[in-house]
């Protein structure tokens, strides 16, 4: 009776579909949150996944697929805050701040402008249970694409974001490194929103990266654990949606956190409770007496 | 194994920054492998500026930098070049360890998929034992101390086995057991015919290693042997009233002390310089042709 009830989700085609799609975005984003931890990008993450919805809005306005849209007005954002940054002494910081918000508010606009064409709540909030099949598509088609260019070029972004100025050095091209990390970036933003929707897709490209930072200190190991973190949490949020009746997005974010709890207390290099074991020892090896101290 | 000597050159290199700063003017000095060559100037002299255009971070606005006749950008593309970084430009938290880094100096060796061969392993692995970090190799780069830091570094330039060797500073906050390997280190280098420019504001270790020194105050102001470079005019000019000095003519010191005055500093070698503005050197026994050419002039007592 139990199992048939744990099995339950399984017996629809929709809920099928989520997990699968979700275990994937998942573990793309999870993949590209190692990079994004390291980098220092998260708020560029948090302002990318802002930016994309004008691009949602005005693609399915125009009956256009909405990756195409959400890309392109992702990349957009991403140049006009260089090009802020070039032009002025803003810091930069404010400069995406002013950047992002501006796109996301633009976004809103046309959502309230035209409310029978486009669903408020499936872009900023993601619904993964009513996607379209020719969605799916999309999802796969940019997942796949980036799977692959990270497996091709993880060493050379390894070093870039490392150390930069050794991979000048070294004649990598690093304007296109940048370039290729940035384009990432905003791909698996995309891929992202459809299943967590815009508010909550930074937490899918930050979260299983900080936690597996926690856990290991090898890159290629900590690239490995946050897209499998992301892939599991992802896909078990899909699936726990069903029984709590609640928005998807919520449950694999809710998940990824208590994850990320977990390796923030029991990781066993930075883990509070490491910290503290390390403490006590040396407490315990402090008060052997000085030598040079009468006693 | 030993790779040709490489000429660096720079020609009337001047570099304007977008606000309209223009931090470097005329610069032209060319060097040839097989020499320790110091770049010496304060801060805001331009130093960082050259150090800059000579890896290719900043593009000159007038003149041109070459190595073997290349542009910097093809002799990189060669691995011609490689780069030790400040300690505080390196993020010390980042998930490597000591191999993962020394291996980075090996990209340019590797097909585009940065797969290490038996070569790439060999060569980090003798780039380690070299500068006695093997056993450390498992070692996240933050656990390190802070002279083992800037060795892995070094190991990485060595493992990279580029001709040109381009050091920032290599020995801020180090010991003094850790500078010594390292210009021991450098020492061989040069012997092998690289070149090996060290960017450095401690003016008093550059006698001590460097044979050549590129002077910089906005421009180039002296290039060549240091002991030509190095005088009390020429760094006047390079440091203007910056310098702190101790006169011994002037100070309290008197003549029945004699050669038994002691020089300590805390951190940095000091720079001596003789009668006239010549350099004094640490240690007789490493400069007795010097001694012999100075003792046969035979100066001519204190000036009056």
């Amino acid at each position: 009776m139990n199992a048939a009830l744990l099995l339950e989700p399984f017996s629809y085609d929709y809920m099928l579909t989520a997990i699968w799609v979700s275990a994937l975005v998942g573990g793309v984003c999870g993949l590209l949150s190692g990079f994004v931890t390291l980098k220092g990008w998260s708020l560029l993450g948090d302002a990318l996944s802002h930016a994309v919805v004008p691009g949602v809005a005005l693609a399915y306005l125009a009956g256009l697929p909405f990756a195409l849209g959400a890309f392109t007005s992702g990349i957009l954002a991403a140049a006009a805050m260089s090009f802020v940054k070039l032009k002025t002494p803003v810091r930069e910081d404010a400069v995406i701040g002013v950047v992002f918000t501006a796109f996301f508010a633009f976004g809103l606009l046309l959502i309230s402008l035209f409310p029978a064409a486009l669903d408020l709540k499936g872009i900023i909030l993601g619904n993964i249970l009513a996607i379209a099949p020719e969605d799916v598509a999309q999802l796969v088609a940019i997942s796949i694409a980036c799977l692959a260019v990270v497996a091709v070029k993880w060493r050379d972004l390894l070093l870039f974001s490392f150390d930069p100025h050794q991979a000048r050095v070294l004649g990598l091209p690093v304007r296109r490194l940048h370039y290729t990390l940035l384009i990432l970036l905003s791909a698996t933003t995309v891929a992202a929103l459809q299943a967590v929707g815009a508010i909550l897709v930074v937490a899918m490209l930050i979260t299983p990266g900080a936690t597996a930072y926690l856990l290991t200190n090898r890159f290629g190991k900590m690239l490995c654990l946050a897209a499998a973190l992301g892939a599991v949490t992802a896909a078990a949020g899909a699936y726990a949606s069903y029984f709590l009746d609640g928005a998807t997005g919520g449950c694999i974010v809710v998940l990824q956190t208590l994850v990320f709890l977990g390796a923030f207390v029991f990781s066993p290099r930075h883990g509070l409770l490491a910290a503290r074991r390390a403490r006590r020892e040396l407490c315990l090896v402090a008060p052997t007496p000085d030598p040079l101290s009468p006693p | 194994m030993s790779p040709a000597p490489l000429t660096l050159a720079a020609e009337g290199v001047a570099v304007t920054y977008p606000n309209g700063h223009t931090a470097l003017r005329d610069a032209t000095f060319a060097l040839t492998g097989g020499t320790i060559c110091a770049l010496v100037g304060v801060n805001g002299s331009g130093k960082s500026t050259l150090f800059k255009a000579l890896m290719g971070f900043v593009t000159p606005t007038a003149g041109r930098v070459t190595l073997g006749g290349e542009s910097v950008r093809q002799a990189q593309r060669r691995g011609w070049v490689a780069y030790v970084p400040q300690t505080e430009e390196v993020d010390w938290t980042f998930p490597v360890n000591v191999h993962d880094v020394v291996m980075m100096g090996r990209y340019g060796h590797m097909n585009f998929l940065r797969i290490p061969r038996a070569t790439d392993r060999e060569a980090v692995a003798a780039a380690l034992q070299r500068v006695g970090l093997w056993e450390l190799r498992e070692r996240q780069i933050g656990e390190l101390s802070g002279g083992q830091k800037k060795r892995v570094f070094v190991a990485r330039a060595l493992a990279q086995q580029s001709r040109v060797i381009l050091l920032d500073e290599p020995f801020t906050g180090v010991d003094v057991k850790t500078e010594e390997a390292i210009v021991a280190l450098l020492r061989e280098l040069r012997a092998e015919g690289r070149l090996i420019l060290v960017s450095t504001h401690n003016l008093g270790s550059v006698p001590e290693f460097c044979d050549q020194v590129v002077l910089i105050n906005r421009t180039v102001l002296a290039c060549g042997p240091t002991a030509e470079v190095f005088t009390a005019a020429n760094l006047a000019r390079a440091f203007g009233g910056a310098l702190r000095h101790f006169d011994l003519a002037r100070s309290t010191v008197e003549a029945h002390d004699g050669r038994q005055v002691t020089v300590l500093t805390d951190d940095e070698r000091p720079l001596v310089l003789g009668q006239g503005g010549h350099l004094e050197y640490l240690d007789r026994a490493a400069h007795e042709k010097l001694v012999a050419e100075r003792e046969a002039q035979k100066p001519t007592g204190p000036a009056p």
